[in-house]
């Protein structure tokens, strides 16, 4: 057994919360030079470079790279061998996001109460936590602050079996399609096929937690990765919905056993300003 | 390759957004007010009862964006454009108070846009995302309405050389639809 101070994962939660609103993955940026080649409209290009722009000003004088800092999540993937010590895993996170959200400047966007009181926590509490145990002594910190916006823009859809893969192609197509310029394009689609209704879109959720380019293991779901990708960058929107080329850097497939009776998908939508930073304690 | 950007100030005068037209790209520089989904339930609220506005409404151009906090020398944190559907129904009644211009992203409704050439107004795009290069042009920042709000309260910004583009003109021009239609592939072979 290791025993593990939860401050430890207060202050991963902390550190993280402020470089990952503020330093750009390198995939990310490399993606988005890329898609440089690309691009064909010059409304476009001007908006990757803008994007890029923004990258560097951002890193250089800490600040958000996008002002909506996000609802936090957090996933935990806890060793079964580790013992915590100092309180609950829930109240640890929580004190690392009120720390980091108000010493790095970072934007307050969570309301209390949402149906009756929709009042500012004024600390970016609570955060969204998903806990998996796993074989080991490790525990791996991943810090995801999701946008309102791209967030806004995702969809749940419980198909037909009889949908089938073109089914999910086409609800996927509809969605980014729908969501156009509002969730901040270039984005990444996140797709979740299988489980329950709650898994499905959980899946497309933990799908954008990948690097851009990496594909599914499974190589037939790494194929439809492919397609689809190509599909959706035929729409048209192109960066900030201004017509283009480069709709999408990328686009992400999970996929579950389901039930003979369902087929849940669900498109979780990423802005280009994708943030997910992970620590190994 | 690019077009040159036009300065245009703030307030707006109807002689100069009838010069705009979709796709223009442009570098505002005056006064800019932000105001985002709560800002704009209240000042309707202040409008519908005749009270006094918090800001000068006549020719305004609103930008929609709830900055995050300003560091120490600073006059403001990252401030980009939050998505401007949300305050479609809000549009009518500040149009009717004297606004002219709207800063936000991603598109409008039919009625936003059929008020837009009514009334002789222009809707601009910001690059959502680049929050951190918008901040940049913006050189003055104070609170002037709804404190208590935090992010959401309504700021005067000064403003020098905001990179926006137009998407909507008071001619009917739209440049979202226009730009997706012209790359979108969909249905072609
Ligand atoms: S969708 Fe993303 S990039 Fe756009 S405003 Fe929201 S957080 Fe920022």
């Amino acid at each position: 057994m290791r025993e593990l101070d939860l401050y430890e994962i207060t202050r991963a939660v902390r550190e993280l919360s402020i470089e990952a609103n503020t330093v750009a993955n390198p995939d990310l940026r490399i993606a988005l030079e890329k898609s440089l080649d690309k691009e064909e409209s010059p409304a476009g290009k001007a908006v990757l470079h803008q994007l890029l722009q923004n990258q560097d000003i951002a890193r250089k004088e800490r600040i958000p790279i996008c002002q909506d800092t996000g609802f936090t999540v957090v996933f935990l993937r806890v060793g079964m061998d580790i013992r915590f010590t100092g309180g609950s895993i829930q109240d640890a996170v929580n004190e690392g996001v009120r720390a980091g959200y108000t010493e790095g400047f970072l934007r307050k966007s969570i309301v209390k109460d949402p149906l009756t009181h929709p009042v500012n926590t004024n600390d970016n509490t609570p955060a969204i936590v998903h806990t998996e145990l796993v074989p080991g002594d490790k525990v791996t910190v991943t810090l995801m602050p999701k946008g309102g916006g791209s967030e806004n823009m995702s969809r749940i859809k419980m198909m037909k079996p009889a949908d089938g893969t073109a089914g999910v192609k086409d609800f996927i197509l509809e969605t980014v399609q729908a969501a156009g310029g509002n969730p901040c394009p270039p984005v990444i689609v996140g797709v979740g096929v299988g489980g329950t209704f709650d898994y499905a879109a959980y899946l497309a959720k933990i799908s954008l937690l990948r690097k851009i380019g990496e594909r599914n293991s499974n190589q037939e779901i790494a194929d439809l990765e492919r397609e689809w990708l190509k599909e959706v960058n035929r729409l048209g929107i192109g960066p900030a919905g201004l017509g283009g080329r480069v709709t999408a850097l990328d686009l992400f497939v999970e996929v579950f056993p389901r039930h003979i009776a369902t087929f849940p998908a669900a498109v979780n939508i990423q802005c280009n300003a994708a943030r997910v930073k992970t620590r190994v304690l | 390759m690019k077009t040159m950007a036009r300065r245009i100030e703030t307030p707006l005068r109807e002689e100069i957004i009838k010069t705009l037209h979709a796709g223009d790209e442009v570098l505002l520089n005056g006064i800019v007010y932000t105001a985002r989904d709560m800002a704009h339930a209240r000042l309707k609220t202040l409008i519908e009862q005749g009270k006094n506005l918090p800001f000068e409404a006549v020719g305004s151009v609103i930008y929609y964006v709830g900055p995050s906090p300003a560091p120490a020398g600073r006059p403001i944190g990252s401030a980009g454009p939050t998505t401007s559907y949300r305050m479609d129904p809000f549009v009518p009644v500040m149009f009717k108070a004297g606004m002219r211009g709207m800063i936000g992203k991603g598109p409008r409704s039919e009625e936003v846009k059929r008020l837009i050439r009514e009334s002789c107004g222009v809707y601009f795009g910001a690059t959502g995302g680049a929050a951190a290069l918008l901040s940049g042009s913006i050189i003055k920042a104070e609170v002037i309405a709804f404190d208590d709000l935090g992010t959401e309260a309504m700021r005067r910004l000064v403003v020098k050389d905001m990179p926006v583009i137009v998407i909507n003109d008071c001619y009917g021009g739209d440049l979202y639809q226009e730009g997706i239609k012209k790359y979108s592939t969909m249905g072609k072979s």
